[in-house]
């Protein structure tokens, strides 16, 4: 069973996959940015499952040296990762919204008829 | 939520995808990920979006070709990262390569170093400090971007209704 084990990593691989394709194949932007969301949770997910260690507890210092501390330095990371992603969302959705002033219409199929129209 | 054609719906299942999300990285010991996944991916982006539909629209359009390009390109994308995690360290093991120097020394002096029980917060604000500066400068260009767009788009629409009137 030993090539079950970095099953964690193929969850993560599912999810990204779920994500990249509503990115790629649904061409309402709103929903690009939902897409983009779950592709940022699931690497979230494969940083944060990386560090993790068998038996381990929160990176919480207890006082007992015999506690196996989970790595802290990935939370660390994808701390950042979260928030820049927040901001990277509402900026996206102000341009979703710029769209929709400009053309009418949040579908990238007709903008782009649109622009080639023009 | 990726064939949802009400975009409501889709929004509020997205919410709920990053609370479970939230409730994942407490299992697997990441505190201060989880509530700030729950409170901003959970919460603020859920708001933004909300506020988006009400800006444009809720039902989304039938797509007029099939997906068949874009779900290869994904079973591509997917079957080669998968191939690339064969020779991964496995779930949970304790001498993966990531738990090497590094994480060890601030398990074992950030305590004293900084005096923060929480080694989380000594690395975010102490040893990585500039990277933390970094993320919030990231932060404010994107509210100036936000701003900046939505500003343009209000003037605009104050001019054209002061052309019809």
């Amino acid at each position: 069973m030993a090539w079950l084990a970095p099953y964690n990593y193929w969850i993560f691989v599912f999810l990204m996959m779920i994500g990249l394709y509503t990115v790629v194949a649904r061409g309402n932007l709103v929903k690009k940015v939902i897409g983009l969301n779950v592709f940022q949770a699931s690497v979230i997910l494969f940083y944060v499952s990386m560090g993790k260690i068998n038996g381990g507890t929160a990176p919480i210092l207890t006082g007992d040296p015999d506690t196996v501390y989970s790595n802290p330095l990935p939370h660390v990371l994808m701390l950042t990762a979260i928030v820049v992603g927040v901001a990277t969302t509402a900026l996206a959705l102000a341009l979703v919204v710029r769209i929709n002033d400009a053309y009418g219409t949040v579908e990238e199929d007709e903008v782009q008829e649109m622009d080639r129209a023009s | 939520m990726v064939r949802m054609r009400s975009l409501f719906a889709a929004v509020m299942l997205a919410s709920i995808y990053s609370l479970l999300m939230a409730a994942i990285f407490v299992v697997l010991d990441a505190v201060d990920v989880a509530f700030t996944e729950a409170a901003v991916g959970a919460g603020i982006s859920t708001v933004l979006m909300l506020g988006t539909l009400a800006l444009t629209t809720n039902r989304e359009k039938d797509p007029a070709h099939k997906p068949l390009l874009p779900l290869l390109v994904v079973t591509i994308t997917g079957a080669a990262l998968i191939y690339g995690t064969l020779d991964f360290p496995a779930f949970g093991s304790p001498d993966a390569p990531v738990h090497s120097e590094l994480s060890r020394r601030f398990i074992e002096k950030s305590g004293e170093e900084i005096g923060i029980p929480n080694i989380v917060t000594s690395v975010l604000a102490s040893y990585r400090g500039y990277d933390t500066l970094g993320e919030t400068t990231v932060i404010f260009t994107a509210g100036i971007g936000v701003a900046f767009i939505l500003w343009r788009q209000r003037r605009r629409h104050k001019r054209k209704g002061g052309r019809k009137t």
